[in-house]
This record gives C-alpha cells, sequence and structure tokens, in this order.
C-alpha cells in the first residue's frame, strides 16, 4: 500500500482570478433545470414508503417482498467507513424516494416535449429518426424511464432491452431469476438501500447465441430537488451472446448534495460477452466544494460461464463523492475480466474508486488499467482488490494504476490489496505517480500551443490506454468532457 | 529582425548572460559557440520564454516587438522557433496531432484559417518528402521513445511544418552519429531562405562543415567576445576556446577536440 500527498513546489500553481471563475462557471453545462410537472412521494423512509413506492410501479407482491426484506436487512447495517472519503451524514429522512414526470407516455411519441428538448440539450435525441446512429437508448429521468429507441429492431433480434419497471412486470420469471444474483440485497450498506427503495433503470437480456445487433445506453438525468436517485439496472447475455452498453449520467446543479446510490448487476453465461462502458458526469459542485452529487454505486459482473467475459469501462468526472467499484467475480473456467478507468476530480472532488477481480475458476484473467487524475483540492484513491482462489489454477492478473497530479493541493492514493490462495496463480501491479513536467508545458507552449489546451493534451494521452477501450462516439465526449473538467486547473 | 541590446538574465539567482548583444537579419545564419557554461542554452531558453529565467536588463527587439513581454505561445505564433536540445516525451499524444495543434494554434492566433486533416496530412507528406524523413515517426506518440537522433529529426521536421521566421537551434547536433547530423544540416539547408534567420547554437564546429554560417559568434562568460565569418569557427576549432576574447572563457576548455 502506498500513499502520496503531492506537495512539491511546480509552477502550475492554483490560479484564483475572475477569468477563471468565469470559466469555470460555464464548466459543467448540463446544470440546467427542467420546468415539468412531476409526481412524487413525500420524503421520508419506512415500510410504508416501500409498499407505496412498489404500488405506485404496480409491481407483483414478491418483488414488493424482496424491498421490504432489503430494508429491514439494510436498518441493521452500519454504514461503510473505510474510505478514503468525507462524506457529510446523510439524513435518510429528507430525501424523496419517488419522483417522476406527471405524465407518464405510452410511447416515445407521447413523451412530453420539455423531456425530449432535456435530452436533445444533453446530446441525446430520443426520436429516433434524429436517434444517434446505431445506438439504442433508455432514458431515465429522476426515477423512471421516460423512453426506450429502437425497441422494436431490438425485440425482432430477440433482443430485450427495456426499463426495469416494465421488466418486473412483463418478464417476471427472468428477472426474479437473475435479480440480486450477483449483488445480493444485503451486499453493503448502499446495496441494500438500492435494493429496498430502487425506481427505475434498465433491463438488458441477450437470448442465447445473438449478439446485440446495436450499441445499447441508458441516460440517466437527475432532476427533481431533494430526490434521490436509486436505479437498478440488469443485464444477462445467455450462452454465447455480446452485448456493448453504455450509460450517461448528468444533473442540475444544486447547493445540496443529492443521492445516487445505484446497483447494476451483469452475468455473463457460456462464451458470453458483456463490454459495460461509462460515462459519468453528474453535478460535480461548485469550485467550494458546495453541493454535487453523492455517486455510491455497487457495479460487479459475473462471469458465471466458461470462457465468458466481462469488461467494464468508467470516465468519472463529475460527482462530489465516488465510492464504486465494478467488480468481476470470474467463476467460469478461462473467464476474463477488466476494468478500465479514467477518474478525474477537481476542485473538492472525492473519488474512491477501482475494481475487485475475483478470480475462482481455472485459468481465469484480469486486466486492470486504472488512471486517476487529480487537479485543485481534490482527492483520488484507488482501490482494487485481486484475489486468487484456491481453484484459481494458473489465473492471471494485471493490474497498471497510474496517477496524474495538476498543482500542488491534490492528493492521489493507491490502495491494492492481493490474496493469493493458489500457488500457480501470477498477480502482477505496477503503478506510477506522476506530474505534468514543467518541461512538457514549456514544449507544448514553445510550439504555439496555449497552456490549458497543452494541458488536456497531455492528459488525453495519459488516458489514451482507457479510451481506446470505449465506443468510439463516446470516446470523443469523454475527451471533451475531460477538456471541460479541467478548465481552470493550471494557471 | 532581431536585435538583443546588453542582455542580462539570471536563472536560479545566477546571473548567466551579463550583457549580450547581437543582430539578426532575415536570411542570415548565425552560429552560437562557447564552451560549456559560457549561457548559450539559456540565451536559446530566455528568447523562447522559458519559466524560471530572469531578465534583469537589457532589450529584445523581435520585428519592432518587444519579445521578453510576450507569452512562449505568443512568441512561437509570431514565428520563434526553438529545437530544442532535449525534446520532451508527451506519452499517448500522436506526434502528428500534437504537430497540427501547434500549427493551427499558432494560425488561429496570426488570423489565418486553420486546417482541417487532410489539408494538413498533404503539408506533412511534402514536407517529408522535401526532409527526406520516412513517415514512421508521425505514427508514434510525440518523441516516445525516440533515439536521439529520431528527437533531433523531428525537432527538424517540426519546424519544416511550422516555417518560423526565427529558427534557434540548441545544440541539434550534439550526439548525433555523422549520419544523423548531415540529415538534420540538410534539413536546415533546405529551410534557408531569404525571409527566414538561423541562430544555430552549437559546441562543435563539425556541424558547420554541412550548414555554412554567415556570422560565427563566441558566447563566453555571458557575452559575446568575438564575431566573424565562418574561419572563425575553424580557428576554435584549432586552438580551442581559451585564449579567444581577451581570456573570457572562464575555465580552459578542450573544445573542439572531437572530429
Amino acid at each position: 500500500m502506498n500513499s502520496m500527498i503531492n506537495d512539491s513546489s511546480s509552477a502550475t500553481a492554483l490560479r484564483d482570478n475572475a477569468d477563471v471563475a468565469e470559466a469555470l462557471g460555464r464548466t459543467y453545462s448540463a446544470g440546467f433545470i427542467t420546468e415539468i410537472e412531476m409526481t412524487g412521494l413525500p420524503p421520508g423512509l419506512d415500510e410504508g414508503t416501500i409498499r407505496a413506492l412498489s404500488a405506485v410501479k404496480h409491481e407483483p407482491e414478491w418483488m414488493t417482498e424482496w424491498r421490504l426484506e432489503a430494508y429491514r436487512h439494510w436498518l441493521t447495517m452500519p454504514k461503510p467507513d473505510w474510505a478514503k472519503l468525507n462524506i457529510d451524514p446523510i439524513d435518510y429522512q429528507a430525501i424523496s424516494y419517488y419522483a417522476a414526470p406527471k405524465k407518464q407516455p405510452k410511447s416515445l411519441d407521447e413523451v412530453d416535449p420539455a423531456l425530449l428538448e432535456t435530452y436533445e440539450k444533453l446530446g441525446v435525441p430520443l426520436h429516433e429518426r434524429a436517434a444517434l446512429a446505431g445506438v439504442a437508448v433508455d432514458a431515465v429521468f429522476d426515477s423512471v424511464s421516460v423512453g426506450t429507441t429502437f425497441r422494436k429492431q431490438l425485440a425482432d433480434a430477440g433482443v430485450l432491452f427495456c426499463s426495469m419497471s416494465e421488466a418486473i412486470r412483463e418478464y417476471p420469471e427472468i428477472v426474479q431469476k437473475y435479480l440480486g444474483s450477483v449483488v445480493p440485497t444485503g451486499d453493503n450498506f448502499f446495496a441494500a438501500l438500492n435494493s429496498a427503495v430502487f425506481s427505475d433503470g434498465s433491463f438488458v437480456f441477450i437470448p442465447k447465441g445473438v449478439r446485440c445487433p446495436m450499441e445499447l445506453s441508458t441516460y440517466f438525468r437527475i432532476n427533481a430537488q431533494n430526490t434521490g436517485q436509486f436505479e437498478r439496472t440488469l443485464i444477462v447475455a445467455e450462452e454465447g451472446a455480446h452485448v456493448s452498453y453504455l450509460e450517461g449520467c448528468t444533473a442540475p446543479k444544486r447547493d445540496e448534495n443529492q443521492l445516487h446510490a445505484a446497483v447494476v448487476e451483469l452475468v455473463a453465461l457460456e462464451k458470453a460477452q458483456i463490454k459495460y462502458s461509462t460515462v459519468q458526469n453528474w453535478y460535480p459542485g461548485d469550485e467550494n466544494g458546495v453541493g454535487g452529487i453523492y455517486n455510491f454505486v455497487t457495479k460487479r459482473g459475473d462471469c458465471r460461464g466458461d470462457d465468458s467475459k466481462i469488461c467494464w469501462t468508467q470516465v468519472e468526472t463529475g460527482s462530489a463523492i465516488t465510492w464504486k467499484y465494478p467488480s468481476v467475480v470470474l467463476r467460469g473456467d478461462r473467464s476474463v475480466g477488466e476494468f478500465y478507468s479514467v477518474a478525474l476530480t477537481h476542485h473538492f472532488q472525492q473519488a474512491d474508486t477501482g475494481t475487485k477481480m475475483i478470480h475462482l475458476g481455472k485459468h481465469t484473467k484480469s486486466k486492470i488499467v486504472s488512471k486517476g487524475i487529480s487537479a485543485g483540492r481534490s482527492s483520488n484513491s484507488y482501490r482494487g482488490l485481486v484475489k486468487m482462489e484456491k481453484g484459481a489454477e494458473g489465473a492471471r492478473n494485471y493490474t497498471q494504476c497510474d496517477s496524474l497530479l495538476i498543482g500542488k493541493k491534490c492528493g492521489a492514493h493507491t490502495f491494492p490489496y492481493m490474496e493469493v490462495k493458489n500457488p500457480t496463480a501470477i498477480v502482477e501491479h505496477e503503478a506510477t505517480t506522476s506530474k505534468i513536467s514543467d518541461d512538457q508545458m514549456f514544449y507544448c507552449r514553445a510550439r504555439g500551443i496555449p497552456e490549458e489546451d497543452a494541458v488536456s493534451m497531455i492528459v488525453d494521452g495519459f488516458c489514451k490506454q482507457v479510451f481506446r477501450e470505449l465506443p468510439m462516439e463516446f470516446a470523443v465526449e469523454a475527451k471533451k468532457l475531460l477538456e471541460v473538467s479541467l478548465e481552470g486547473a493550471v494557471g | 529582425m532581431l536585435k538583443i541590446e546588453n542582455l542580462h538574465a539570471r536563472v536560479a539567482g545566477r546571473e548567466i548572460l551579463k550583457g549580450l548583444s547581437l543582430e539578426v537579419n532575415a536570411g542570415e545564419v548565425h552560429a552560437i559557440m562557447g564552451p560549456n557554461g559560457a549561457g548559450k542554452s539559456t540565451l536559446g531558453n530566455v528568447l523562447s520564454g522559458r519559466d524560471g529565467y530572469e531578465v534583469t536588463a537589457g532589450t529584445v527587439a523581435y520585428n519592432g516587438v518587444d519579445l521578453l513581454t510576450l507569452a512562449p505561445e505568443a512568441r512561437a505564433a509570431a514565428g520563434v522557433f526553438l529545437a530544442f536540445q532535449y525534446p520532451v516525451e508527451i506519452p499517448g499524444v500522436n506526434n502528428t496531432y500534437f504537430l497540427r495543434a501547434a500549427l493551427n494554434a499558432q494560425r488561429k492566433v496570426r488570423g489565418e484559417k486553420e486546417l482541417d486533416s487532410m489539408q494538413f496530412l498533404k503539408l506533412v507528406r511534402e514536407k517529408l518528402k522535401v526532409m527526406q524523413i520516412s513517415d514512421e515517426l508521425l505514427h508514434r506518440a510525440v518523441n516516445e521513445g525516440f533515439s536521439g537522433g529520431e528527437k533531433k529529426r523531428n525537432e527538424i521536421f517540426q519546424m519544416a511544418v511550422l516555417e518560423p521566421q526565427l529558427a534557434i537551434l540548441d545544440e541539434t547536433d550534439s550526439g548525433l552519429d555523422i549520419d544523423a547530423l548531415k540529415q538534420v544540416a540538410q534539413g536546415v539547408n533546405t529551410l534557408r531562405s531569404p525571409e527566414r534567420a538561423f541562430l544555430m547554437i552549437t559546441h562543435y564546429q563539425r556541424l558547420l562543415d554541412y550548414v555554412v554560417p554567415d556570422f560565427v559568434h563566441v558566447l563566453a562568460d555571458g557575452r559575446i567576445v568575438e564575431s566573424g565569418d565562418k574561419s572563425l569557427a575553424l580557428k576554435l576549432e584549432a586552438h580551442g576556446y581559451a585564449g579567444i576574447g581577451a581570456g573570457h572563457a572562464a575555465a580552459p576548455h578542450r573544445a573542439g577536440a572531437q572530429a
């Protein structure tokens, strides 16, 4: 375990003047609020809230019971405090657990124009004729899914892609079989809370032998005030099925912290492949650390079948606090788990993120590439667990963990954990910490490239290994996001 | 084009340049020679605006503008180019992408239209041909894993694409084998033009066999102590820096001992 605080005196000090303040004012372009008539539950949480939530969603009895069981478990659980994060106490009774636009559309044509406009502003058009070529989108607004594109084309291929609420009603046998099978209701504090109160999310089912004909994506938007978003996503790829899925997230600028506690479960059966990419741009709070989303997420994939593969790619630039460890359980023999991550923190943002690779099967392989970038007064930690269980004959892991520091008031930390119980397993770990050097900056500037462009360019180069793993359109988006998030980082 | 008068500069509190004066006109090639520690690289860094070099007295006029007030990127846009003695690696950033960003940033400042990828690629191909450089360097990250010779050639290639008015070559010949040296020299010769001036900072005479300068200056202890034509370089080659410029060379130094 190593931990370092960057205290050297580089010339790239934090600039604190009006220009920068102005630039930062522009920084979070997704910070607008949509004026729309909403309905929802009043703040507060008890068994009555959960029954009411389940009733609003017309859920079957088993689902209500499942939630209540999770809630009762949650009440007994301590909050996790092991992460390197300072979290103000959260008042769970002050949060509203359900908020939805009043008009519930039956199809995309009935979606409220204000909502369509919201997604268009965010660069995610929901009209199918205007939709991103080759990408099907499920749009989740506060607690509910407001529309899913390309459903028919996907259904023709046998792919089920819809909101979780619909899936519970329409495909109960699949949901019952897999929900909670990767992340059990009592897995951890936030997962238990999510299991009790999750409102919506996406459901994907790719049947045996099918390669999903297009990229699937979910666009999450928090709009309502004092609302938590608790989405639940389940992706199941049957034998030999392939799917690539992407999620994007934004929220308006508000002075209060808002809680986002999601659970994502992936199941890959024999020879199946799931690629899950995230571009997370929740509102990070302002330059003084006021407001922003608490992003406390449990993501786990289960390589249940032999020769299956799950790949997580994440670009995390938003949120006031990120607590997130997308993991893979390598159960099937020769299964493969990958984790590629860029986590950028600026101002007062805090991130404690990484992955867990649990090797159970023989000759399983995992690869971890983590790139942490810290600027301002932020704190950025990588926390990763590589576990080789007794049966993990000939298993291999390679971890590369690089940190880049911008300025002299930020911190980067690395917490790698390794547990090896099989002597034939091989675990490799490489870690570096670097700064954007004055030499690199001067070299760029002497060629005519202004300072901020030089920083973006160097950071982009630093992240290349991860960006390469993103679907192309999103690689471009991720790169732009990084540029915007770094505005005012040097001076 | 460039007029340096009585330039004094410090690095880390120590005075390195102590009243340097030099005038360079368009079309001219000037060689600055001198022993280690004389202030040769400091001159290049001061002219291109590197942080940490404090000018305490004197002026630098470039095309009538006070060069010292400009940020490094503004100097680049105004046509000043520094070929680095130690080119810097920028991992993961494609060499071609870097160069296009640089050229377009400069063009933007000058109010010229930026080049799109196709136009830029065409320009790059032309320059590669003229400079006789293989396009293999283009596909790699900026200077990452380049050999010493490749780095220097890349600097000259950047110069060819950016087409500066004033090119400062900081010991571009150091560490090169004879073939690489010839190639670099040939690149410089190709770029010589009536509109462009060169300031070649070098330790050894051998570069000047291939790039024949119009003027040779000896820099010792922070100022120009002797100026002349090409024959001055040959004299230095024969006798070393000791004894030049009324004993200004601070320490005896066996320069030019290498052929």
